[in-house]
């Protein structure tokens, strides 16, 4: 060994170990601080492992809802709702249209922008998650065990669902109101400046059966014309009891943006439900003409059927005068949260640069001791001092949304000063203050809106991501940011790029719904009129110009795989039955030149494509969802004639009659 | 041999110290608080902050919003209308005034004050009629006027506007001062 080597191998470990020395210095500094490290750490879920959270995640303009998992921000599914998709085959299959069908006829999309899980005794029970369409008035309600939506209900009355849904403790109802007051019943054809005059706003009360979560508009609250914008149900000591926020109190129709800003004050409505239900069964309700569309997807027949009703209960508060109470709260308030206890009612006035608190047992007082400002439409309106708890002063500009922990901290989300500010519910006090990137809309704890809330991470829905991830030209993708809150100080531990827009989302224990999450259905369960449960029951039927196909999928053929007699002007309906009982083994259907999209069919289900082929020849039909080594043979020829051609309806799967060539042999 | 030894030190010695954490480069001297007024971005309309800090006129303004902490949320999207005092107008407050305002201990203050300047909405010159009153951020009421042309807020008269990408900005040659509270 020569000396030179000598010397370099001993440079090396003297120069290692002042690494290592200079490395524990070093750690224990910045306690405040999140490293990159601990950040990645808190958010790092390994291959093989599940996240602690569900993350039901609005899709807004996209219609849909998405599912992550928390902490670790990955993509599991997307859930078609309010919009079709052609790659499930949501809202193309025969079996689905029927699901956004409404008094408009079929609406193809809307914006879905808050999820709300259902609750017992004012707790999550991973029953299911009902969401909004913003657009055309729809409530939805997602089965948390298929992750499918089970039911879609039109609200009638109603001229744009924001305010929406949002549930009592035991979800004894989904509650709608409706962004738009409109003009309604008989005298809807009117100068849209007789607003004061004509218009008016609806809330309704969706009853949901506890048995099966069927939804019923029970009745609905006939308001002054007013914006609602958004809703908290009581909880504890203030079950019984509704909050929604309402803007535009001004009743401008034009300008909003000047004309809906111009008082100080707008208000928080305090909706007394036990009471309405008292007068509902007094038999008070009138009813009212209407048309709404009720859409129900049956798990047997894998078929959605639409009704449409045509009347609905409705209340008028003007003058059954102890079921509604205005509060007034500065300006244009936006989020309206419960606090966990159920005492404490947060509203954000949007373009005010403090957070109003209300007390419940402050407005029970201020009620019996009626201490009424005046009215507004009819209805008592609580003067602010009496119903107010107190204000957080300078919390930051535009508070939006309030989330809580389960240690008594509120978390606000700030969209114009673009930050996430924690402070006490009970002292007011601002405890801390983080930016988000950028543009924050809403906020989600798991559990946060309920009575058991999980403080472990609060999530900030962003709306804009400018600079944040690589960019995609003019658009881009909006953003989640997970932060961990189990310290006195929120620390930014993720953020991930979502679909859509992230509105509003809910987070739920993965262990409650993890064990209830179905695999496949059972064939033997399947009656829909046109399964096959076996490949001996594929046949094909004609009646007139339709031809009903009844085919089965299983690894890795089609049957029938060859058919033929299909005439031009003929409707061809491809009803797949997937043959499968076995735990994620989908089989998909595409045929060349269909004008719809392609169905996915997961195990044990029946779906229905319908195609009509516009020119004679033969044409190609596979399986689309990668299901086996052989999944590129699955596949199959459908020959088309002229119409009146002699040739006979026929079809078979390995069926050769060309022995000569040997193929198939 | 020493060389790399330095090297390997030095390298143990800057992997410590302060946790990095990413933020695009500042544009200007707008404080890079990884706030969207440090988005990198000349291809875009200019934003009322940006308008701000490129006028020779406004410098105390912009120091003022620095102060407060405004910057970042006057960057955002808005949509705002800002009426920014000028310097001019920043001096004709009585002397030490601004020195009080902008010491960190009176941010609430400075912020109240700058909050009176802003209104969240884009009110254009169009929009204006005589005697009209806008709700500021602050939550007080300002007086719109406008006679032969001329616009005013509570008597203050607008020199001229400047529309930006998330709103407009009026330049008048007073500072406003919220009403007093009753």
């Amino acid at each position: 060994m020569n000396n030179k080597k000598v010397v370099v191998r001993m440079l090396a470990v003297i120069a290692a170990l002042a690494a290592i020395t200079v490395l524990q210095m070093c750690k224990p500094q910045a306690p405040t601080s999140v490293s990159g490290t601990d950040a990645a750490i808190k958010a790092y879920v390994p291959p093989g492992k599940y996240d602690e959270f569900y993350n039901l995640v609005s899709g807004g303009f996209s219609g849909q809802m998405s599912v992550y998992g928390l902490p670790s921000g990955r993509l599991f599914r997307v859930i078609p709702v309010f919009s079709e998709d052609p790659t499930t085959g949501y809202g193309y299959s025969e079996e689905t249209k029927a699901m956004l069908n409404t008094s408009h006829g079929y609406v193809p999309w809307d914006d879905l922008h808050h999820p709300a899980i259902s609750t017992t005794n004012g707790e999550h029970d991973g029953r299911w998650v009902f969401g909004n369409a913003n657009n055309t008035p729809r409530v939805a309600r997602i089965d948390l065990k298929t992750f499918r939506t089970a039911e879609i209900i039109e609200l009638p009355n109603s001229g744009g669902n924001h305010s929406s849904p949002f549930i009592t403790e035991n979800t004894e109802y989904v509650v709608a109101g409706t962004r738009f007051s409109v003009p309604v019943g008989d005298k809807t054809d009117v100068p849209i400046s007789t607003f004061k005059e004509n218009f008016k706003g609806y809330i309704s009360f969706i009853s949901v059966d506890p048995k099966d979560g069927k939804m019923n508009i029970a009745f609905q609250l006939k308001t002054p014309g007013v914006s609602f914008d958004l809703s908290r149900a009581g909880k504890g000591p203030s079950h019984g009891w509704f909050f929604f926020s309402c803007y535009n109190t001004e009743q401008a129709y034009t300008l909003l943006e000047v004309n809906a800003s111009q008082k100080d004050k707008d208000f928080i409505m305090a909706v007394n439900w036990k009471k309405a239900e008292e007068y509902m069964a007094a038999g008070k309700g009138e009813k009212a003409k209407v048309r709404y569309a009720r859409n129900r997807y049956d798990e047997t027949t894998h078929t959605a059927t639409s009704e449409i009703l045509t009347d609905v209960l409705q209340l008028d508060p003007a003058q059954l005068k102890d079921i509604i109470y205005f509060i007034p709260c500065p300006k244009s308030p936006h989020g309206c949260d419960t606090d966990p206890t159920g005492e404490y009612i947060i509203g954000s006035g949007k373009l005010a640069a403090l957070i109003p608190v209300f007390s419940f047992t402050k407005i029970q007082q201020a009620i019996a001791n009626k201490e009424f400002e005046g009215e507004f439409a009819g209805i008592p309106v609580i003067k602010y001092e009496a119903a107010l708890h107190g204000e957080v002063k300078k919390p930051g500009l535009g508070p939006l949304h309030t989330e809580f922990d389960d240690k008594g901290n509120a978390y606000t989300s700030f969209f114009v000063s673009s930050e996430i500010v924690k402070w006490n519910v009970e002292t007011l006090e601002v405890l801390d203050r983080v930016p988000t990137y950028y543009s924050v809309g809403h906020l989600c704890v798991p559990g946060g809106p309920t009575r058991k809330p999980h403080g472990q991470y609060v999530i900030a829905y962003n709306k804009i991501t400018k600079d944040r991830y690589l960019p995609t030209g003019p658009e881009l993708t909006q953003s989640a940011q997970i932060y961990d809150i189990t310290g006195d100080k929120m620390k930014l531990i993720l953020d991930f790029p979502t679909i859509g827009e992230p509105h509003y989302a809910e987070a739920i224990p993965a262990s409650m719904i993890m064990p209830q999450s179905v695999k496949i259905f059972k064939l033997e369960e399947n009656n829909h009129p046109y399964v096959a449960k076996g490949e001996g029951q594929a046949k094909i039927e004609r009646k007139g110009n339709q031809v009903h196909v009844s085919m089965t999928a299983i690894r890795s053929h089609l049957t029938p795989d060859n058919i033929e007699g299909i005439k031009l002007g003929d409707e061809v309906y491809f009803h797949i039955t997937n043959l499968e009982q076995d735990w994620d083994v989908p089989h998909g259907f595409a045929v060349k030149g269909a004008n719809n999209a392609e169905i996915l069919i997961m195990p044990g289900e029946t779906q229905t494509l319908k195609w009509k082929p516009l020119s004679t020849g033969v044409f190609p039909f596979y399986c689309t969802d990668f299901c086996s080594a052989l999944h590129q043979e699955m596949q199959g020829y459908i020959r088309v004639s002229p119409a009146g051609s002699p040739v006979p309806l026929k079809y078979s799967t390995g069926k050769v009659d060309d022995t000569a060539t040997g193929a198939g042999q | 041999m020493r060389t790399t030894l330095f090297v390997l030190i030095w390298l143990a010695l800057a992997s410590c110290g302060q946790p990095k954490i990413e933020t695009a480069a500042s544009v200007a001297d707008l404080p890079a608080a990884g706030g969207q007024a440090s988005v990198q971005d000349d291809e875009s309309q200019q934003d009322v902050v940006k308008i701000a800090a490129n006028s020779a006129a406004h410098t105390t303004l912009v120091a003022a919003l620095k102060a407060a902490e405004y910057v970042d949320a006057l960057s955002n999207a808005g949509p705002f209308t800002v009426f920014a005092p000028t310097n001019a107008a920043f001096d004709k407050l009585p002397e030490g005034t601004l020195e009080t305002l902008t010491s960190p201990e009176n941010k609430d203050q400075l912020r109240t004050i700058l909050e009176y300047h802003v209104y969240v909405g884009v009110i254009t010159e169009s929009m204006i009629q005589d005697g009209m009153t806008i709700n500021m951020v602050s939550l007080d009421n300002a007086t719109l006027g406008k006679k032969d042309g001329k616009i005013t807020i509570n008597g203050a008269e607008v020199a001229g506007s400047a529309r930006g990408s998330n709103g407009i900005v009026y330049i008048i040659d007073t500072v406003l001062l919220p009403p007093e509270k009753k």
